[in-house]
């Protein structure tokens, strides 16, 4: 009793895996990427201060270096963000709801978690009829889901089972703990960029040559190449960097909408909600460009303009409801 | 270093990842079947929570619509018999019948403004309507881990490891055409 399937349009199972594949990519070519620019800047470092000295160094020594630079960086970069989490919440005024104030929201959280097999996250409330909603948290565990008044009163249960299932997803997947990852990764790269430019600002070329060294004995030719390279590296990086973890945040939204399908098996509910948070004129007063990539949908409206671009931290809202519907003609098809 | 030397580490080495991996199949079969049996309870304890909200309604409803005894009561007897009701069919066929009495519960208070208005009332309606989702989403969890655990046993390397440790498939939460046949007739509502 196979279901009859339409070969050319996914399952909401074939989309999850296909996104799941898509980020280990970009997240395992970020990894490669910041090792190579700590390199590529010590190297250009090398050849501003000690040309000569670039004779001398060997593969294992550049590597060495590198990796000593990337280490220090990253470390630096993840003490600033440990206590990032708890203050999104406070920053984004929410406040705690407990069972009784609103059994309907609780009982479709729990419905959700139990649908997930997570444990039961926190659940809060930001006081503003713009509808919108975002998760926090590093794992199952210790995460919250934070909803507007707005989105609670504009919805109706299966629309706001949508939202939630969505957002249910973004924790079991994780999606949390990686982006924080990626943002730790571009403080590194920002800040080995910064510091590549510290050096060059306050020391003058050749400082690091040994009096020994015969005047004559530059790094010829090599050097200047490498000093270039490095200093387009240093410009380029940090936006090369963003541009990757954008697109990584583009493609756990597309999961979040399908492994919020596989929670619900009614991928109409989250279609609906989406038009009905894209239609609404209403503004979320407490985002800005700090928090705004956590939502559900973008909410600064004026972004949704350029949701087609590399520089969207949302993928555009009518492709996800046109994915969302597609799914939900593919499960019609099987009955 | 000489080369037979450099040979057995380079072997030692090999069948050390080897082994790592082989420890994280075994591992995570492990972890998928513990996952089905903790979602099949998770099952039982959300009808648990259904048996365990009827008394109080029936007590809320008894207060407003006292004359509607025979109703109560049929709920009652459903309630008792679904607890009591042993293997999947049999319980399918009598958690089918108590939602039936629900219906009927719920239809008669319409009659009622005073009852329909209650708070107690309006609450256990949405916990009972909720139940029915849990129960629904706790099945439809279960038939995912089981789904997981095994694709997992068919999958090679898996099935493999899956074989040599005594890993057996877990069933489906399905009910065959005959009970399905009774769960998918539309409960009786009764006046």
């Amino acid at each position: 009793m196979a279901p009859r399937r339409i070969a050319m349009q996914p399952t909401f199972r074939d989309l999850i895996a296909a996104n799941k594949r898509n980020s280990l990519l970009l997240v395992l070519g970020f990894c490669l990427f910041v090792p190579l620019v700590a390199i590529l800047l010590s190297l250009g470092l090398l050849a501003y201060l000690s040309p000569s000295s670039l004779r001398h160094v060997n593969v294992v020594q550049a590597l060495a270096v590198g990796g000593v630079a990337a280490g220090i960086a990253l470390l630096l970069s993840l003490f600033a963000y440990f206590g990032g989490e708890s203050m999104v919440l406070t920053l984004s005024h929410a406040r705690p709801i407990a069972h009784k104030d609103d059994p309907e929201l609780f009982n479709v959280v729990e419905e959700m978690a139990i649908a997930a097999g997570i444990p039961v996250p926190s659940i809060y409330v930001i006081d503003d009829t713009a509808p919108n909603a975002f998760a926090t948290g590093r794992d199952p565990k210790h995460a919250a889901v934070t909803i507007t008044t707005g989105l609670r009163t504009k919805l109706t249960r299966d629309e706001l089972q949508g939202v939630i299932a969505h957002e249910l997803s973004h924790i079991r997947n994780y999606d949390i703990r990686l982006m924080l990852l990626l943002t730790v990764l571009i403080g590194t790269v920002v800040m080995l960029a910064d510091f590549f430019w510290q050096v060059l600002n306050f020391s003058t070329p050749g400082s690091g040559r040994r009096s020994r060294d015969s005047d004559k004995d530059g790094g010829g030719p090599l050097a200047l190449v490498l000093l270039i390279l490095a200093v387009i590296l240093a410009i380029v990086a940090p936006l090369l960097a963003q541009l990757i973890q954008l697109a990584v945040r583009r493609q756990r939204e597309y999961l979040a909408d399908a492994s919020g399908v596989e929670l619900t098996r009614n991928p109409l509910g989250l279609a609906s909600a989406l038009r009905k948070i894209d239609a609404d004129p209403d503004v979320l007063k407490v985002a800005n460009r700090g928090t705004a990539h956590l939502y559900i949908a973008n909410p600064i409206k004026k972004f949704e303009a350029r949701a087609h671009t590399a520089f969207a931290s949302h993928p555009p809202i009518k492709e996800r409801i046109r994915r969302l519907e597609a799914l939900a003609h593919e499960t019609h098809v099987d009955r | 270093m000489t080369s037979p030397v450099l040979l057995l580490l380079v072997f030692l080495g090999v069948g050390f990842v080897v082994l790592i991996a082989l420890v994280a199949i075994y591992n995570g079969l492990v972890n998928k079947r513990v996952e089905t049996e903790n979602s099949w309870s998770q099952i039982d304890v959300q009808l648990k929570r259904r048996y365990d909200l009827i008394p109080n309604l029936v007590e809320t409803v008894k207060g407003y619509a006292s004359h509607e005894r025979e109703t109560l009561e049929r709920v009652i007897q459903a309630r008792n018999q679904a607890m009591n009701a042993k293997g999947v069919a049999e319980q399918a066929a009598a958690e089918n019948a108590l939602t039936g009495t629900l219906k009927t519960l719920f239809a008669v208070a319409e009659a009622y403004p005073d009852l329909k208005a209650n708070q107690n009332f309006l609450g256990l309606q949405e916990e009972l309507k909720s139940t029915e989702n849990r129960i629904g989403f706790a099945r439809q969890h279960y038939n995912d881990t089981v789904g997981q655990y095994n694709s997992a046993l068919q999958r090679f390397p898996s099935n493999v490891i899956g074989g040599m440790f005594g890993f057996r498939p877990s069933e489906f939460f399905k009910l065959d055409v005959a009970e399905a046949a009774e769960v998918r007739k539309a409960p009786q509502v009764k006046f």
